[in-house]
């Protein structure tokens, strides 16, 4: 390990041993946060019995199909904007406040016309996810070199060939970056409808439990729940970087 | 181990040598001297060398922005330690224009940091705004400005603060020919106008033949100096030197010289490549 | 920036069209699930001459406006200190990096049960999401400042105080402002967001309430408020961050 992540892992390290400390003296009080060892067990526990094993297959499963549909549309609308210069300047302000809005704020409506259920979670998460993608799918599509676009006229390729072909595997290390963003949306989309308001899901065990004094409960799902979003944001940092390595981006 | 030093010269450098220490087991580069060089108060002195040579490195030796490895130097009787030395002044080749702060708050950056008075801020930014020819432009910012009035902006700025050496790290580096041409025409005169000692690093062998009164010609790495060439020029002279045989001469004395050195340090550099 | 020019025209064609299908939505869904724009508006305005909906809004206010303070102030000082010391940002970097990208969400319970229910729990979740940005942005401004002024700033003879205050700051404080103008609204989801999990008051309860409530109008009204000072406010810190970034 590097001396860098070594002293990362150390602080880390440090921290938690801390907070270890703080709950085992009653510095802080165990109805507000057991002591982190107690965390891990209670988590192990989770995970051995399965008990909320459909809880994190219904989250996962909404977040999925949040997922992919804000990549597909994404990718399509970033490849029709860049193709239509005129409507893409039309739509830049309008991109450039939209992660400014409370999306979450959207929720309540969307319970009021959908009913409580999958579809205004899936709406939310969606909606963070989209813009993401389409914002580096134009970015990528803008850094394809000219040349690129001249090959593929003397190659005699359609449009839809040229973007599959040519102009969207030239952008895919941006596209990339953009599909990363849209697996932590579609993440914080789902977990977070599901904590505010829902029925089912990983967020719903964690407001039930804060709202039964269940500590138990709750901090071995914010655990769980931070522990797989920052190992798949590794994951895809890692095969990001990688690609833009093997391109000689970076 | 080093000679004794002209207590009468401005400056006086015996034995200085840098060796960069190579990071985590890399090589240690030998990039300057040992160099003695005595500079007399108030002439122009002019370095030129190959690309790669040390020049900027012995620059910022002088100013006290790199310690050297061995040796010494005495700006005015006093060692030049870690720290920028009183009475000494440094224009860089880089745009160093402060992007935020308009044409006079740039002049005057360096004295709103002394206990002048504002009265005096004010004669002496107005002063060197003349002198350099910018008196239109206190209130413009650099973004508006060419890069020649730009560099201009950063001479002002050193010598709003009345310096007695002023080091100047290749000023035109980034100007078209005929720009440095009227630059250095400028520069004499600002220095006939302040009696400063003024030391000028350059790769541009016309700029050095017409601007200096004495230039060293330093070796390819580890950078040496192989010869000091007296110009002999008046303390009046300007660009139209360049029409005459004498600056001719000079010129080519100084490729004769540099000639070998600058092709070991071209083809060193391919063969890194 | 890009070289082209802003469609305007298109823009407002844009955001016409957007109105347009809001009414056609309004006229195919009906009274049951929604309002139309003009409804929606009369609601608002309504609403906000309204005395008992004062409180909600300053209270909203009041734990923004502390929240957005306390983000600032945390995220430059732990911006220029991780900035300015490389180790310390190589190691601190990427922990800021993983905490922007997890559901903080799940995190507010956890400041509820050290705050309590109450005004003080807001202020920290909201300044939780917003001081991410504001010092990752004030990391790289300064990291990113280029040497040649540091070179300045040393020949100046500044010391250490001098050279952040006179040269570091001023040179980064282009990033700085477009890490301000995502503080800012980050800020704003994470107070609202809270408010609506578990409060006792401000807009983003109202919010919640009026969802058992069946209450289209006030969802509708509170939901438009929200969207236009966010997008409002978001445009207006957009174009000084434009203005300042047009400097060099």
């Amino acid at each position: 390990m590097s001396r860098i992540g070594l002293f990362r892992t150390l602080v880390i390290v440090g921290l938690v041993g801390l907070i270890e400390v703080l709950c085992r003296t009653g510095v802080i009080d165990n109805f507000t946060m057991p002591p982190p060892s107690r965390i891990a067990k209670d988590l192990q526990h989770i995970v051995v019995t399965g008990k909320f094993n459909a809880a994190i297959a219904k989250t996962l499963s909404s977040a999925a199909i949040a997922f992919a549909a804000a990549v597909v549309a994404g990718i399509v609308a970033g490849v029709l904007f860049h193709s239509t210069p005129r409507l893409r300047r039309a739509l830049d302000p309008i991109f450039a406040t939209y992660y400014a809005i409370p999306v979450l704020a959207f929720y309540p409506l969307l319970i009021i016309i959908f009913g409580l259920g999958d579809v205004p979670k899936i709406i939310i998460a969606f909606m963070l996810g989209v813009v993401a993608v389409i914002l580096n799918t134009l970015n990528g599509l803008d850094r394809v070199p000219p040349v690129l676009a001249k090959t593929a006229r003397v190659a005699r390729l359609g449009r839809v060939g040229t973007a599959l072909k040519v102009t969207l595997p030239s952008a895919a290390p941006y596209v990339l970056t953009g599909v990363k963003f849209a697996v932590a949306y579609a993440l914080i989309g789902i977990i977070g409808s599901e904590f505010v308001m829902s029925t089912d899901g990983v967020g719903f065990e964690i407001a039930f439990a804060y709202n039964n004094f269940d500590n138990a409960t709750m901090y071995p799902l914010i655990l769980l729940v931070m522990i797989v979003s920052i190992a798949v944001n590794l994951v895809l940092t890692f095969w990001e970087k990688r690609l833009l390595i093997r391109r000689g981006l970076r | 181990m080093s000679e004794q030093h002209d207590l009468t010269a401005h400056v006086g450098l015996r034995g200085v040598t840098k060796v960069f220490r190579g990071a985590d087991g890399a090589p240690s580069v030998h990039a300057l001297g040992p160099i003695d060089l005595d500079l007399r108060r108030g002439e122009f002195f002019a370095v030129v060398g190959p690309s790669g040579c040390g020049k900027s490195t012995l620059l910022e030796v002088l100013a006290g922005l790199s310690q050297v490895s061995e040796g010494n130097v005495l700006i005015e009787g006093k060692p030049v330690g870690g720290d920028i030395m009183d009475g000494v002044g440094v224009v860089f080749q880089e745009d160093a224009c402060l992007p935020w702060l308009t044409v006079y708050d740039n002049i005057a950056f360096g004295l709103m940091q002394t206990d002048t008075s504002r009265a005096e801020i004010a004669t002496r930014v107005e002063s060197a705004l003349t002198m350099t020819g910018l008196s239109g432009f206190a209130g413009s910012y650099p973004a508006q400005l060419s890069g020649g009035m730009r560099q201009r902006v950063c001479i002002a700025r050193t010598l709003v603060l009345q310096p007695r050496l002023i080091l100047l790290d290749e000023p035109f580096g980034a100007l078209d020919q005929q720009t440095r041409l009227l630059m250095g025409e400028e520069l004499l005169r600002l220095w006939r106008a302040t009696g400063a000692t003024i030391f000028l690093i350059t790769h541009a062998l016309d700029e050095a033949a017409m601007l200096a009164d004495r230039i060293g010609i330093m070796s390819a790495r580890p950078g040496r100096l192989l010869e000091i060439l007296e110009t002999g020029w008046s303390r009046d002279r300007d660009s139209r030197l360049v029409e005459t045989a004498e600056f001719g001469a000079v010129t080519a004395r100084l490729w004769q010289v540099l000639r070998g050195e600058s092709m070991k340090s071209i083809n060193r550099d391919g063969a890194r490549a | 920036m890009k070289a082209e020019s802003a469609n305007w025209v298109g823009t407002i064609w844009i955001t016409v069209g957007l109105l347009v299908l809001w009414q056609a939505a309004y006229l195919i869904v009906g009274d049951l699930a929604l309002r139309s724009p003009l409804q929606t508006v009369a609601f608002a305005y309504e609403l906000l001459r309204k005395p008992s909906f004062a409180p909600h809004l300053v209270e909203t206010g009041k734990a923004f406006a502390a929240a957005l303070a306390i983000a600032t102030a945390m995220g430059l000082v732990i911006g220029i200190t991780l900035g300015l010391s490389k180790p310390a940002g190589e190691v601190f970097e990427p922990m800021l990096v993983a905490l922007y990208s997890i559901p903080k969400v799940t995190l507010y319970p956890i400041l509820l049960l050290m705050f309590g229910l109450g005004i003080s729990a807001k202020i920290a979740f909201g300044a939780l999401h917003g001081f991410i940005p504001v010092a990752l942005f004030t990391i790289n401004a300064v990291r990113n400042v280029k040497p040649i002024y540091l070179k300045t700033g040393r020949v100046m003879r500044l010391g250490r105080a001098a050279m952040v205050a006179k040269v570091v700051f001023p040179a980064a404080v282009p990033e700085i402002f477009t890490g301000l103008r995502i503080g800012f609204s980050l800020t704003m989801i994470g107070t609202v967001l809270g408010e609506m999990f578990a409060s006792q008051k401000g807009l983003g309860h109202l919010l919640m309430n009026a969802i058992g409530l069946h209450n289209v109008d006030l969802i509708m009204a509170i939901t438009l408020m929200l969207v236009v000072f966010a997008a409002g406010m978001s445009s207006v810190l957009l174009m000084i961050d434009r203005r300042l970034h047009r400097r060099v």
